[in-house]
């Protein structure tokens, strides 16, 4: 295929990795903050008039809040931020109530509850003023709220829902929004696609290579050193991760001969022994870092993003770059494809096969863990989080061509952007499930993936 | 709690509807892995689509057998969908094809939208009078068994006689196949799909058919488990439940015949016995550590079997060598 050569061809994959990312950084000259046009219904600027913070809270509360949920009811109507008065707010725990409030003239309410924990708080319609509605009244009852460091804030949408109604900024920002998780997932892929490349094996654990990175950053981060510095912390930490997993485990497996099937059943104990062990060390509550708040949204020509979405692009692109300098023009890069493409064949020419895996295995683990520290930047750093990532970096290996690093690449970019971008178009429950059907759909027309070589199946 | 009450605790788990529902879908996933050497690792989609082949049936007032019809007949129709393209790949394909799908499943079952079908995230509940499951039960009403802690009541005894009735019934099945000629052929897929193919065997087809029997025993068992508890929710059919599974299989033996039974009892013992030792330890452990805990030692446990005595408790080391696994 063509198509499938060009791409191949470093060069053009570089330029294609370029404009895909340059394009919003160029543009960034226009930092104007964002505002939307004003429409009837909630627009994005509308929210930020009903935006609420903690400080508002303590301010309108009169002194410090204790162990509560707070927030603050408020609607636009007529292009002013309007407080609800006199509506009920309820909140229980396993359907027993615990507490309730009514809000006053400034629309909050603060219910006291016993400590940290999971809550449903629920919001009685019936008691909003006149011309105050819910935007979706299935959301009266939040039913999972959890409160983890004392108090929480609550929000329920009021008004009507305009987010139905977009412009091409939003279909943009979406796109680029794909963009950033696709480069993430690349680069939290890269790792498992070379050690497939280089030993056959799927690698299940690899999830718990990407937690690790970021658990590690976080630690680091919480224990004082700023955040763009923990990220190199977290490197380390994950390359070393990588090692003892090679050195530990996988390299007297491949001493014994074991068989590939074999290894991947013990991927998957490996992954869910140290996933669970994650929960009990790190705790089930997801955490953030310093550098994930308090940020807002910046215009970039079309694009609205958050300086770090901008960072994290830039570093991911970089990051791809050199991995493809490094497999193109490096001795150690070309005895890494020499590996990958024939191991005994390599082993004959001289080329040290063990510490050749080793070396990748190492990479992998630096790669997985600045793919992890990213992603965990734009959700919560959490336990599970490698695990959840897990399937779309299969899928994006597989689009791509399992092995085949560039694929890998490639395969991430479109599972990323398309995972984002069809929350436009359907319901956004779906939109993991379009991501894999993708994957499931190219197979099926080219089971060797994308850039994958074609070799006689079955 | 004494230190016995913790063994008979863990015995009932074992012995009980639990080690029952796992033995009997850890038997699909055994002619899948142990027989063919397929990595099905989306197992638990077969499963939810015979759990809410059930539920949505009792849901719509249609009977039991209504309710196995249809589970049975999706997870055929699932097992073909993704048999036909990927049998013919390489092993990695499958496994990540069917980790997938099935979690493409359980995201469509939680979904919103589909909320009307399958309840979304609530999933389907108050089913157990609409099933009528436990009212053919002649077990008269009561508590049976020794002692304090070893107690059933009839209803758990008559689900662990229906299901483990049933999982004798499909192991005799498989026993009888996988003697036969053609499980013979699917044996000689699993140790050099080559040379089965270069004798003249259609492998794909007897991989197709390996794939949508298993798959079928995994939605009966995934019937049976709404059945007993009246009940679906999407939150259950999780990856780490085919790999619960798969540590059943390979426990007992993964390619033998009494191995996913054998496999299924001892893993309910080993993890409720750890679960009994954690919640009665001199500190305090909380219930969602002593969870994790329980999984991490099942992982332990899984990448132990398989490097260490991977022929698992009643399989042939020898058999084993020769499969190259």
């Amino acid at each position: 295929m063509d198509l499938a050569r060009s791409l191949r061809n470093p060069r053009v994959l570089l330029l294609l990795l370029a404009l895909g990312v340059l394009w919003p950084g160029t543009a960034a000259g226009a930092q104007t903050p964002t505002t939307k046009p004003a429409a009837d219904g909630v627009t994005a600027a509308d929210e930020a008039k009903c935006k609420f913070t903690k400080q508002e809270a303590i301010e309108a509360n009169g002194g410090p809040l204790g162990p509560s949920i707070w927030g603050r009811l408020c609607q636009v109507i007529d292009g002013k931020a309007t407080f609800a008065k006199g509506a009920t707010i309820t909140v229980s725990q396993g359907g027993k109530e615990i507490a309730d409030d009514t809000t006053g003239a400034d629309g909050v309410f603060v219910v006291t509850i016993p400590g940290n924990g999971t809550y449903q708080v629920a919001l009685d319609p019936k008691t909003l003023p006149k011309g105050f509605s819910l935007t979706d009244e299935d959301r009266a009852v939040l039913s999972n709220v959890q409160v983890n460091l004392g108090d929480q804030q609550s929000t329920f949408r009021l008004g009507e829902d305009d987010r139905g109604q977009r412009d091409l900024s939003d279909y943009a920002t979406t796109v680029a929004k794909g963009v950033r998780l696709g480069l993430i997932l690349a680069v939290a892929a890269v790792g498992l696609s070379l050690v497939y490349g280089v030993t056959g094996l799927t690698n299940f654990a690899h999830a718990e290579l990407v937690t690790w990175g970021a658990i590690a950053t976080y630690l680091a981060n919480s224990a004082g050193v700023p955040f763009w510095l923990a990220v190199p912390i977290g490197m380390v930490a994950g390359a070393v991760a990588g090692l003892a997993n090679d050195r530990a485990i996988w390299a007297p497996l491949r001493k014994r001969r074991m068989a590939l099937l074999s290894m991947m059943v013990v991927s998957i104990g490996l992954s869910t022994a140290v996933r669970n062990l994650f929960q009990v060390a790190y705790g089930p509550a997801g955490k953030r870092y310093t550098a994930a708040s308090g940020q807002l949204e910046r215009s970039y020509g079309p694009f609205r993003l958050t300086p770090n979405d901008v960072i994290i692009m830039v570093i991911c692109v970089a990051v791809l770059i050199g991995m493809t300098v490094l497999l193109r023009s490096t001795r150690l890069g070309t005895a890494i494809r020499a590996v990958a493409d024939n191991a005994d064949l390599a082993a004959s020419s001289g080329i040290a096969v063990d510490r050749i895996i080793t070396t990748v295995w190492v990479i992998c683990g630096a790669l997985a863990a600045l793919g992890g520290t990213l992603y965990g930047l734009t959700i919560n750093v959490k336990f599970d989080m490698g695990f959840v990532l897990l399937l779309s970096m299969f899928a994006a290996i597989v689009l791509g061509g399992l092995g085949n690093a560039y694929g890998a690449v490639l395969g991430a970019l479109v599972i990323g952007v398309v995972q984002e971008t069809s929350g436009l178009f359907i319901d956004t429950a779906y939109k993991f499930v379009v991501a894999l059907l993708v994957l499931i759909l190219v197979l099926l027309v080219r089971p060797q993936g994308i850039l994958g070589q074609r070799e006689r199946f079955g | 709690m004494s230190w016995l009450s913790i063994l008979a605790l863990a015995l009932q788990t074992a012995i009980g509807f639990q080690g029952a529902s796992y033995a009997l879908a850890a038997a699909g996933l055994n002619l899948h892995f142990g027989y063919t050497g397929l990595s099905n690792f989306g197992h638990v989609g077969f499963l939810l689509v015979g759990a809410y082949g059930m539920a949505i049936s009792a849901d719509q007032g249609w009977s039991i057998w209504v309710g196995f019809g249809v589970g049975i007949a999706a997870s055929v129709v699932l097992g073909l969908l993704l048999g036909i393209p990927t049998l013919r790949l390489r092993g990695d394909y499958l496994a990540i094809v069917t980790i997938a799908s099935a979690e493409i499943l359980r995201l469509v079952a939680n979904a919103r939208p589909s909320e009307p079908l399958t309840g979304g995230s609530r999933g389907i509940g108050s089913l157990t009078s609409r099933l009528g499951f436990f009212d053919p039960s002649f077990i008269p009403e009561g508590t049976y068994g020794v002692g304090k802690s070893f107690v059933f009541t009839d209803r758990q005894l008559w689900a662990m006689l229906v299901c483990w009735g049933l999982v004798l019934v499909v192991t005799l099945l498989l026993r009888g196949l996988v003697r036969s000629p053609w499980g013979r052929v699917l044996r000689a897929i699993r140790e050099d799909e080559d040379a089965a193919r270069a004798l003249g065997k259609n492998v794909v087809v007897f991989k197709l058919q390996s794939f949508v029997l298993g798959g079928a025993i995994g939605a009966l068992a995934g019937a049976l488990i709404v059945l007993n508890a009246g009940s679906v929710s999407p939150t259950r059919w999780i990856a780490p439940f085919t790999f619960a599974l798969y540590t059943v299989v390979i426990l007992g033996g993964a390619g033998t015949v009494w191995g996913p039974i054998v496999g299924a009892v001892v893993y309910w013992f080993v993890l409720d016995l750890a679960d009994g030792v954690l919640n009665n330890l001199w500190f305090d452990v909380s219930d969602t550590s002593a969870g994790a805990i329980r999984l991490a030692i099942m992982g332990v446990g899984l990448m132990a079997l398989m490097v260490f005595r991977p022929q698992g408790i009643l399989g042939s080391k020898k058999e084993m060598l020769a499969s190259g696994r």
